[in-house]
């Protein structure tokens, strides 16, 4: 059987891929920012393990307990009552301390963690037991950070794929029908983008308690708009394209053809657009959280530690770790975003071009 | 030193052009004399164009070029910046290849030439205007005064060919530089400008340099012909001893390389494909509240028959509807009347049905570097078809067949893995081609295959179609403006203008015996060569 067909691992990707790969890498501040962006990222993804108020693992009487993972009653340890064992209770970890040893997470307290053993008002200012301090209520602040990072993250990440899935799909039938299906489809996605979110947004706010996926979901309803008019553009300049005449020529149907033939060459304009919705998605949420119409109260939320330090103006680690987090993210996003723009620029490639000869067809080019 | 006749206008002693340490032009040698037409001849990446560039210093930073260049007695290796600009549209003028890029889109016609006017003889206004309206004259567009003001899509490919050479000729330069000034035009357009270029070289007295890869032109508008392959010079003299009796192997294959010969005789049979009264129609915007204006007749009804295993050529100039013709026929575009495929009323077709049928006929575009998708391997690309019509296909038996047809089209079969930006133009419409036989259709349209190549490889693509019918015994549809590779290809040919049937017949006897006027400017124009090969 011949074996030229399949494809090397290099092969995998097409060469214009490839150079753009190299661009990006080229662009060094991008290149560091997707690095420490994605450290971050995976960091956070771990907060349960480096903030939370139970050990992570302990042993008892000669027992191994993992309360990370399981939910022990107090009467294991002693207490009285049948309830989730509280192990910032000082009668517990005396316990712990007399029976065995508990190993904790590096900052022992979770985004929801009251201090009780605080002997400070709330706000306090950070010392070595709340490293960035804690907020009005009492909780620690850097905890609220890593996980408010995580959620941060996590919804602009759905929100951009539900965008892109909606946007190309709603664009690309526009733009490959064109015609009528063309003009419908503009004027319903030009009303449609006439209704306003934030409106929306709070006349939902009084009548359910928006939760992470309601929030998602009213987002999702209007942050396509963006995308479709560039896919559009894509998708109708590749109709005509010579390649995708002779794939309708050839029979194949057009869905096929949009996947394997258009689809490829309106990535381009629409990859490019992805950390911008990005963003655009993060800034939205903590703008949410900010005015109150966001996450439910209690949620490690960006936003919210803004509004708190807009209100608690005497405790400045409040405003400024808010400022710092958030600043931190989006620069490292626009950095890479402003990365993958250039990649995909094809004006970019030959000022960033590496110093290899040209291609040896140059000469008959 | 070599002594320098007096009437040496441009010199260039070895010429040598490097990028990054690519050689691309090596020790050119030329002279041309005041009211002398040199034709610089090559086929695309024999370094023409960029010899000239080089001489005038118009290259980019990478380059380095090398040798005696003079210009009557400037040295131009010497000239810096400023002198540089004095020259360049003063000395020397030029007209370039893309009339549809190489004006400003946002100027108008008297500000494009009023510019060169102003920077070189500080001319302003109504004098500015005055003397533009003169160069108008001078390259004969019709109505002069109304062109002044006339933006640049409101002309014709050859009315803006005119107007760069009026841009060219505006400050009386000693030399004229035309980089392929006709390519892009059609063949009796092609005419009138070479003809004007002659009669401002004579009566300016201007030395010409023309670069072009068209032999037909260089045999009735050069004086004298350098030709060039690879960078490197094969052979210079007057034009009438070269083409006679050619001394370099390369000019002798360049002459040569015109299609030659027929197609073999098609049986008539009962016909593969007929259209009765077949029209396109293309509707023009309607204004709110007003009339919806005429339609735009695209393509006239027409009739037309295609026998199996025979080729009918649809000849014509750019807008005559041969391209809607064929997209009607494959029913990627909305049009009237019948299309009978074998047995089946395609015009009736739609959906699933229709692309059922597609399979037994084909397409090949013009542009062979648009007609593959950049980002699948050749493998994917040819075998996409296949996959899709025939599922039931196992992996094994598509790649055998994916092989086979690569060799049948005469591609290494090494390169299934390859991407399409690895492939020269001709090796890339073999591809194409590929991607259409490996369906077994019975029917080819060949939309233009030929017209992005050079001479040689048209030459050898001809030849792979040829080869093809004889052996599957495929009916082809194909359209040219190329009437020397209409003659090589088609039994039948079919002349349009403008979306109606001028002329049709036997391939040679509507050649040689034009009943029409038009079919016969298009003779005339094309000038072929009286050899017939025997069919």
């Amino acid at each position: 059987m011949a074996a030229p067909l399949s494809t090397t691992l290099a092969g995998r990707f097409s060469p214009i891929t490839r150079r753009r790969f190299g661009v990006f890498r080229a662009n060094r501040r991008a290149w560091v920012s997707l690095w420490i962006f994605a450290a971050l990222f995976a960091v956070s993804l771990a907060a349960e393990l480096i903030a939370n108020d139970k050990p992570l693992v302990m042993k008892y009487d000669g027992q191994w307990y993992l309360p990370l993972l399981v939910d022990y009653p107090e009467t294991e340890f002693g207490g009285f009552l049948p309830t989730r064992a509280d192990y910032h209770d000082p009668f517990v970890q005396a316990q712990i301390e007399e029976h065995g040893w508990a190993l904790w997470p590096l900052i022992p307290f979770s985004y929801q963690t009251l201090d009780m053993q605080m002997m400070r008002p709330s706000p306090a200012p950070p010392d070595a037991r709340h490293w960035l301090g804690t907020d009005d209520q009492g909780r620690d602040v850097l905890a609220r950070v890593i996980y408010g990072f995580r959620l941060s993250v996590f919804f602009a990440l759905v929100l951009t794929a539900g965008s892109l899935v909606m946007g190309v799909l709603i664009g690309g039938i526009q733009g490959y029908f064109g015609g009528k299906t063309d003009l419908i489809g503009q004027r319903l996605t030009e009303i449609w983008s006439g209704l306003p979110v934030l409106f929306l947004l709070i006349i939902l706010a009084s009548f359910v308690q928006p939760g992470f996926w309601w929030l998602l979901g009213i987002m999702l309803l209007f942050s396509w708009l963006g995308l479709v008019d560039v896919v559009r553009a894509e998708f109708l300049r590749a109709r005509n394209l010579e390649y995708v005449r002779a794939a309708k020529a050839m029979g194949l149907t057009p869905p096929l053809i949009m996947w394997r033939h258009v689809l490829p060459n309106a990535m381009v304009a629409t990859l490019t657009f992805i950390p911008f919705l990005f963003t655009g998605a993060i800034t939205t949420l903590t703008a949410l959280d900010f005015l109150g119409f966001g996450l439910p109260p209690g949620s490690p939320s960006l936003g919210e530690l803004v509004a708190q330090g807009k209100n608690n103006l005497h405790a400045p680690w409040l405003g400024i770790t808010a400022f710092v987090s958030l600043s931190l993210m989006l620069s490292l996003l626009v950095f890479i975003g402003e990365g993958l723009r250039d990649a995909f620029d094809p004006r970019h490639i030959q000022h960033a071009a590496s110093p290899t000869p040209p291609p040896r067809n140059l000469r008959d080019a | 030193m070599p002594e320098t006749s007096a009437a040496d206008l441009l010199r260039l002693d070895d010429l040598t052009v490097a990028f990054d340490e690519v050689t691309v032009v090596d020790r050119l040698s030329l002279r041309i004399r005041r009211g002398e037409t040199l034709a610089l001849v090559g086929e695309s990446g024999s370094g023409k164009s960029v010899s000239a560039l080089g001489a005038m210093g118009l290259l980019p930073d990478n380059a380095r070029v090398e040798g005696g260049r003079w210009l009557g007695d400037t040295d131009l290796a010497r000239l810096r910046g400023r002198d540089w600009q004095g020259l360049r549209g003063g000395r020397v003028g030029f007209v370039f290849q893309e009339p549809m890029t190489s004006l400003n889109p946002l100027h108008t016609v008297a500000r494009q030439i009023g510019e060169t006017l102003r920077l070189h003889q500080g001319l302003t206004g109504r004098a500015a205007r005055e003397r533009t309206r003169e160069l108008l004259v001078q390259v004969k567009l019709p109505r002069p005064d109304e062109l002044l003001d006339a933006w640049p899509h409101q002309l014709s490919g050859g009315q803006r060919q005119r107007v760069m050479i009026a841009m060219a000729i505006a400050n009386d330069p000693e030399l004229l530089i035309a980089d392929e000034p006709t390519t892009a035009l059609d063949v009796t357009v092609q005419r009138e400008i070479l003809a004007l270029l002659a009669e401002l070289r004579d009566r300016h007295g201007m030395g010409m340099l023309f670069i072009t890869h068209d032999l037909n032109l260089v045999r009735r508008h050069a004086d004298r012909v350098c030709v060039l392959f690879q960078g490197r010079e094969q052979e210079t003299g007057p034009v009438a001893e070269v083409f006679a009796s050619p001394l370099s192997p390369y000019t002798r294959l360049l002459l040569d390389a015109e299609p030659e010969g027929r197609p073999a005789p098609a049986e008539r049979g009962a016909p593969l494909l007929q259209a009765h009264r077949l029209g396109v129609r293309f509707q023009r915007p309607k204004r709110l509240f007003a009339r919806r204006p005429p339609a735009f007749e695209a393509l006239r009804p027409l009739d037309l028959a295609i026998a199996p295993g025979e080729t009918l050529g649809i000849v014509g100039e750019s807008g005559s509807g041969k391209t809607t013709l064929a997209l009607a026929l494959l029913r990627l575009t909305e049009s009237h009347g019948e299309i009978t495929f074998g047995e089946e009323r395609l015009d009736r077709l739609s959906g699933k049905a229709l692309r059922r049928q597609r399979r037994r006929f084909q397409v090949v575009f013009q542009d062979p570097y648009g007609s593959l998708s950049p980002r699948l391997p050749v493998s994917e690309i040819i075998s996409e078809g296949l996959r899709f019509h025939y599922p039931e296909l196992a992996e094994e038996e598509v790649v055998r067949r994916v092989q086979a047809t690569l060799r049948e089209v005469g591609l290494p079969e090494d390169c299934a893995s390859r991407y399409p930006h690895e492939f020269s133009g001709g090796q890339r419409q073999r591809i194409a081609v590929a991607r259409a036989i490996i369906l077994e259709p019975e029917m080819l349209v060949l939309d233009e295959p030929t017209s992005a190549l050079d001479r040689t490889v048209q030459k050898q693509l001809v030849a792979l179609l040829r080869d093809l019918q004889a052996r599957r015994g495929l009916s082809y549809l194909f359209i040219s403006h190329d009437l020397a590779v209409v003659r090589a290809m088609a039994h039948r040919v079919m002349v349009l203008r403008d979306g109606e049937v001028v002329e049709q017949g036997e391939c040679l006897a509507v050649l040689e015996q034009p009943r029409s006027d038009y079919t016969r400017a298009l003779v005339a124009a094309a000038g072929l060569s009286p050899r017939l090969g025997q069919g």
